[in-house]
């Protein structure tokens, strides 16, 4: 009954969080929905025991991804109003169809198959906690030559970044 | 009784996980189609990204490994990256037109 709790009160708090972000006006109360369905995964990550993920889930998402987009809006302005007029006639009715279409079709094979997806194997009955520890025996070792490729990634996304929002027409006019 | 019997017997099976990863990933979607600030466009990347994850934890304590999660840290990864590349577009894109609406979005040259 608590691990049903447990499971239903973050849900619950995932879909109002990521209704917030697709329906607020206001870019600030956007952000602050993403939050909630960030951190409300967290928890969700914690009673699956992948506490390591959920730990750099709450540091890395809710922290500075989160700080990176709110900085991004003081910049653009929150008072920007968003154009609600289709550039091609229709779109948005069109897009809701193809989707209504398409989860209609994921809605049927769910419900004719009593919600039990053949996962192949029944789930195993020991589980490890997804400490540190654990998570790094695996990364160093058998996932050492994606971890190095991944360090690189972000030396070059740190650099692009900074080449990108260098704004060098200011900067000369400046100097 | 056997109603009784199914509510004590509630059990929290990973099939509740992928359904509930699914619901964000078409919550995600749909903002992705319905919105056109491109800022909300990628809050609803990171929704989606954040589905997948959950279908990588729920299945890495379906089978009890661990590679689930060391892939999910690889996501987080990348998806600070493409954060940190994307902002730093919008913002350059906002200089120029003085709008983050991607339907204004019409020249490739800078």
């Amino acid at each position: 009954m608590v691990e049903a709790l447990l499971f239903f009160a973050p849900a619950s708090l995932i879909i109002i969080g990521a209704l917030i972000v697709i329906f607020a006006k206001n870019p600030v109360h956007n952000a602050m929905g993403l939050v909630m369905t960030l951190v409300s995964l967290a928890i969700i990550y914690i009673t699956l025991n992948a506490t390591f993920v959920a730990m750099v889930q709450m540091l890395v998402y809710a922290g500075a991804v989160m700080t990176l987009f709110l900085f991004v809006i003081m910049m653009i302005g929150v008072d920007k109003k968003e154009q609600t007029t289709d550039s091609i006639k229709g779109q948005t009715f069109l897009v809701s169809g193809v989707f209504l279409i398409l989860i209609s079709l994921l809605a049927y094979v769910a419900i004719s198959s009593d919600f039990k997806w053949d996962l192949w194997f029944p789930p195993v009955e020991f589980d490890a906690e997804g400490t540190p520890q654990l998570i790094a025996g695996a990364l160093f070792t058998e996932w050492i030559f994606p971890f190095e490729i991944i360090s690189l990634l972000l030396i070059v996304a740190t650099a692009a970044a900074i080449a990108l929002a260098y704004d060098t027409k200011k900067r000369n006019s400046n100097a | 009784m056997i109603l009784r019997n199914e509510i004590v017997m509630l059990e929290v099976t990973t099939d509740w996980y992928l359904t509930l990863a699914a619901i964000l990933f078409s919550i995600g979607f749909i903002g992705m189609m319905i919105r056109k600030n491109a800022l909300i466009m990628f809050m609803c990347i990171e929704l989606m990204l954040n589905a997948v994850n959950l279908t990588f934890i729920s299945a890495s304590k379906h089978f009890g490994q661990v590679d689930g999660q060391v892939f999910v840290f690889f996501v987080l990864v990348v998806a600070a990256a493409e954060v940190v590349v994307g902002l730093a577009i919008i913002v350059s894109i906002f200089r120029k037109q003085s709008s983050a609406s991607v339907d204004v979005l019409n020249v490739s040259r800078g």
